[in-house]
């Protein structure tokens, strides 16, 4: 689908969360590392919904609460203290995290307040042991420039990450404490975004910035994104854990698709004139109509003993199954409400009902069963009584709002650059100061300290790189997103390697052998200096870095020594390579004959093959044609 | 100035603009600003927008705290190129309970007397202060379960930090609580800071004698306004207790574990917070626990108990001698301690001694110049488990044979309280001595058993 995003008014703000690279977490003396295996430590918890300052309940939280929702924390002792068991207060703010904080702060150019304040954001998903994530605004209107185009970052925050869920098993779910209390800190822009491509580099210019101050966690998780995204006339939905920075424009473009889309249906939908009192929370058993069934689905909820349990949609023939972007039609939207609310399995409709080996016959009757025209949609509901009728008021409630347009609502990013629904929009009002912690203070002498040793911004090294080492811009980028842009300046001072050999090595060379499968991140910085070296010295040739990557990284903590010498990439002398090219020469004289000085490139090609890695290219090269002219001279 | 204004100045500044001092008070009266009103301040290229919020008392005075926006509170330093400007009023938020739920007919009625702590209190959201608000309305609404178990009664006697508490305020809790229980009361629970539980729990057990229904002292180690608070569970495990547990005795009931699966309840007399945060802080010492609350039921772990008997009469001796001390030894410990409270007219003194109960022989002199001047000496344990037995060292056997009174497996802390309601017994030191190693209300126990373990559940769940 091709759109016009100015036309439709799209506006995206980006919220970047980075995982720092701390000795502690935020609030404790525990690691901040994650554990695999089996828990040492469980504990069962109820979070209670409490009123906001305004004195509400969030509806969702007390609707969770009232089903009896308990949470299992998994923990071990060695990632988790009772501060992350929420068993004890929060120790002081880490002041090292702080310092990182503060230094993107200022590379993005931003103001420090003067007294930072930790709050609590209230969070009952089970998310945090304490019901609420402890975050605080380290500083304000900062901005960075992305392609010329200045883009506000709105503040930037210093926050604990969340525990990792681990998994549901009915109203059980299970959460693991060890990534609570990381320390995250937070990049909130503007919403002036206007394009996916936009927002996938401003995406890449902020990592940039965060990286550079070399006190960030690397891998996967480390890094999230949040995206805000309106369109005129849509909604503002937040779309939650964009792992991928690759994603973030296929999870705008679907978003988009799939506002524009509910507009659509909208339209449609006040077209065939309807009302929202005609959408009632009638809902009819139908258990007598699917009696020898053939739609399996159903033939088990009966066999269970569970009622099918059914309600009218005037009006919303065939836009259940109006597709909004791949994979997700109206009806989707409507069985993940009903799952969040009624914890059902999901819900079945008429403009599905045959895929899943419901008769026409059945169909007819239903309709007939519960007074639906042609022009109504059916949906229905295996399951439990109470958890049927949650489910379909949440069906009628989404049907509502699809009368409406687009619903506000936070949705969660899947894999693939689709998303969907994750619980309601929170209200503003759910942030209350963190009273076991005083208020730090920012002082003008910290600030210059902190100004005195910023890390160089990314965009000056890319110039620095440019001008000092005779690189290109694109190796220059390349490197910095590597991130052995230090390791670079190293290996070119101390090797004497070319500069350009070492860049493209370092980033396209890497590159290939990771696509291979190759763990280049397996390596040492001194393991890779010391290739350089040895390539500096003579030892070994450029050709053979490939060859000896691999080696090293199959053969853990061997030197690169080792590995010239295990694969034979030791560099022939000069002295014994002559003979051997007279070799090629005698054995190809018919070619010789036939070509004169024109079958050097092949002769080369031939001697490159056998020596690769083992001779330098331009000693063969210089030996050969010197041979040749020789030879073809008699 | 207006009239409320006015009225701000007369009444003081700190009510309108509570914590704000010096500078950054004349700047905010200046603008005539107050707590909730919507502020912008300008500082250089920086706007700020947000509710003015307070200041803790005892911060600085160059700082203004504003909520933005997004709700977060930031501190903005008052130099001479701020700008403050008042732009409005923005709502001032209120609590706001939710309609408290339908009563239900033929429930027992319970008492719900509140004293202060954490568990009687909430955070102010503009403040971040703790205040006390519990009514019998506010806890239907905070705690609607509450509603299919009793009809709550509720009073507020103080609000006040269990460590402020003072004998004289156990005595008041006595008598509230058999003023209730003689009104027709089935049950009474007593909402408690943690600190001084223990206190207060063994104070009541020997104040509230022959107690025809249940006394339970309940806290939260989290305040009511958290999400993962105790509060909630510990009250309703204590209302479920106070109506309809077959036992008639002085209990606290707080978590079991860390877990929000269990509450369990502690005799009056045998327990201790031993935790500083955790919501199993308290722990019944020397003995089983009374009982535990899990899914809604109450499970006796113990058949020795006083049973629930409406028909019984109260006895009530609500009266505490505060002239008692708890002395804790230490190596080295200047005698001149036990000299002192003595010559201030001290009338008991409870020794924490080390192991099985001892001191340094250089206390002997002072602590038999003590007895000879009439003031009775008790000894506990400073181990906390475990009881003393004054036989076994030659420093126990002296002190024995001085007139120090071995007090068994009996908690220092409910020794102490023991002595003071001793002491207001009777003014005979022979009675006062003979009261204090009468078993009262199961302070003493004769067997030291296994103590039991608290149960895992939560791994077949």
């Amino acid at each position: 689908m091709k759109v016009n995003y100015s036309e439709i008014g799209l506006k995206i703000g980006l919220e970047c969360h980075q995982q720092l690279a701390t000795r502690e977490k935020l609030f404790c003396g525990c690691k901040p590392e994650l554990f695999k295996g089996e828990p040492e430590i469980l504990f069962l918890r109820r979070l209670r919904p409490t009123q906001s300052e305004l004195g509400q309940i969030d509806p969702a939280a007390y609707f969770e609460f009232q089903k009896g929702v308990r949470i299992l924390y998994e923990a071990n002792s060695e990632t988790s203290c009772l501060v992350e068991m929420d068993e004890e207060p929060p120790h002081e703010l880490n002041r090292e995290a702080l310092d990182i904080a503060l230094t993107i702060a200022l590379m993005m150019n931003a103001k420090p307040v003067d007294e930072i304040y930790v709050m609590r954001k209230i969070v009952i998903d089970g998310s945090n042991t304490t019901g609420f994530q402890r975050t605080c605004v380290v500083a304000v209107n900062g901005s960075i420039t992305v392609d010329g185009k200045e883009i506000p970052i709105q503040h930037i925050s210093l926050e604990e990450d969340a525990a990792r869920k681990m998994g549901e098993e009915g109203l059980v779910i299970r959460y693991r404490i060890d990534r609570l209390g990381i320390p995250l800190v937070e990049v909130t822009t503007g919403p002036v975004i206007s394009t996916p491509e936009e927002a996938e580099r401003v995406a890449l210019a902020i990592g940039r910035i965060l990286r550079a101050t070399r006190r960030v966690k690397r891998g996967i998780g480390t890094i999230r994104q949040d995206l805000n995204i309106s369109i005129k006339d849509g909604a503002l939905i937040e779309i939650k854990g964009v792992q991928e920075l690759e994603l973030i424009s296929k999870v705008v473009e679907y978003e988009v698709q799939r506002q524009l889309n509910l507009l659509k249906i909208r339209d449609e939908l006040r077209r065939r004139g309807l009302r929202e009192e005609e959408l009632k929370e009638d809902f009819v058993d139908v258990t007598p109509v699917f009696k020898g069934t053939g739609c399996r689905i159903l033939q088990r909820a009966i066999n269970e003993g569970k009622p099918i349990l059914a309600v009218r949609l005037p009006k919303f023939n065939g836009l259940l199954g109006f597709e909004l972007i791949p994979g997700l039609r109206l009806g989707s939207e409507m069985s993940d409400r009903a799952k969040f609310w009624g914890r059902v399995g999901g819900i079945l409709h008429t403009d599905e009902l045959k895929s899943y080996g419901v008769s026409d016959g059945e169909i007819v009757e239903l309709r007939r069963y519960i007074g639906a025209s042609p022009e109504d949609a059916v949906v229905l509901v295996a399951d439990r009584i109470e958890n049927a009728i949650d489910a379909l008021k949440a069906v009628i409630e989404r049907a509502r709002e699809a009368l409406k347009g687009v619903p506000e609502e936070t949705r969660a990013a899947n894999p693939d650059g689709t998303t969907r629904y994750m619980r309601p929009r929170p209200g503003a009002a759910r942030m209350y100061p963190e009273t076991d912690i005083p208020p730090i203070k920012i002082t003008g002498d910290y600030l210059e300290r902190l100004r005195a040793n910023l890390p160089e911004h990314p965009e000056e090294k890319v110039k620095r790189l440019i001008r000092n080492y005779g690189i290109n811009e694109k190796l220059a980028r390349q490197l910095i997103d590597s991130e052995y842009d230090e390791l670079f300046e190293t290996i070119v001072r101390e090797t004497g390697v070319t500069s350009t050999v070492v860049a493209a090595t370092l980033t396209e060379t890497f590159k290939a052998l990771k696509r291979e499968g190759v763990n280049v991140d397996a390596l040492s910085e001194e393991q890779i200096t010391e290739v350089f070296r040895l390539i500096g010295l003579g030892k070994t040739s450029k050709e053979a870095i490939p060859e000896i990557v691999r080696w090293l990284v199959a053969h853990e903590g061997a030197k690169p020594e080792d590995a010239v010498r295990e694969l034979g990439l030791t560099m022939i002398p000069e002295d014994e390579l002559e003979p051997l090219i007279d070799g090629y020469l005698s054995r190809n004289r018919g070619l010789i004959a036939e070509r004169g000085l024109g079958a050097l490139g092949a002769l080369m090609g031939m001697v490159m093959k056998d020596l690769r890695g083992r001779v330098n290219p331009e000693v063969v090269n210089r030996i050969l044609r010197k041979k040749l002219a020789e030879i073809v001279k008699h | 100035m207006n009239f409320h204004q006015v009225a701000g100045v007369l009444r003081g500044m700190s009510e309108r603009l509570p914590g704000y001092k010096g500078l950054a008070l004349k700047v905010l009266l200046d603008v005539g600003a107050e707590i909730g009103d919507l502020m912008r301040i300008t500082k250089g290229s920086v706007v700020f927008e947000g509710i003015l919020i307070p200041r803790s008392e005892y911060s600085d005075d160059r700082h203004i705290v504003i909520k933005n926006r997004s709700g977060y509170n930031v501190g903005i330093e008052i130099t001479p190129e701020t700008r403050v400007e008042r732009i409005g009023a923005e709502m001032k938020p209120t609590f706001i309970p939710p309609p408290p739920p339908e009563q239900k007919p033929g429930l027992p009625r319970v008492t719900i007397l509140s004293t202060g702590g954490t568990i009687a209190s909430r955070v102010d959201y503009r403040t971040g202060a703790v205040r006390p608000v519990i009514s019998a309305s506010d806890l239907y609404s905070i705690v609607p379960e509450l509603a299919d178990i009793a009809v709550i009664d509720a009073e507020i006697l103080f609000s006040v930090f269990s460590e402020d508490l003072t004998p004289k305020h156990w005595s008041a809790m006595a008598e509230a609580v058999a003023r209730h229980i003689v009104g027709g009361a089935q049950g009474v629970v007593i909402a408690h800071g943690t600190d001084t539980m223990g206190y207060s729990a063994a104070a009541l057990s020997f104040a509230l004698q022959s107690l025809p229904v249940p006394v339970i002292l309940v806290g939260a180690q989290k305040s009511e306004d958290r999400p993962s608070s105790d509060a909630a569970m510990n009250l309703i495990g204590a209302v479920l207790a106070a109506s309809k547990a077959p036992f008639a005795e002085v209990a606290v009931a707080m978590h079991e574990t860390p877990s929000d699966e269990s509450v369990v309840l502690h005799r009056g007399t045998k327990v201790r917070k031993c935790h500083t945060s955790r919501r199993d802080a308290f722990k019944t010492i020397n003995a089983k626990p009374l009982a535990r609350v899990m899914n809604n039921e109450i499970i006796m772990l113990t058949d020795d108990y006083k049973p629930r008997n409406p028909e019984r009469k109260i006895t009530l001796k609500a009266n505490f001698d505060e002239r008692a001390a708890l002395i804790k030894f230490y190596p080295g410990m200047n005698p001149k301690i036990i000299d002192w409270h003595v010559s201030e007219g001290y009338r008991g003194i409870v020794l924490e001694g080390t192991g099985l109960g001892h001191v340094r022989r250089e206390c002997f002199p002072a602590i038999r110049r003590a007895i000879e001047s009439g003031v009775i000496v008790g000894m506990t344990s400073q181990c906390i488990w475990g009881r003393v037995n004054m036989n076994v060292y030659s420093n126990g056997r002296d002190l024995l044979a001085m007139g120090v009174i071995p007090l068994g497996d009996m908690l220092a802390e409910t020794a102490l309280v023991k002595m003071m309601w001793c002491l207001a017994q009777s003014s005979d030191p022979e009675e006062v001595k003979r009261l204090l190693l009468t078993n009262v209300a199961d302070e003493f126990s004769s067997r030291s058993v296994e103590t039991i373990e608290a149960p895992k559940t939560i791994v077949s769940s």
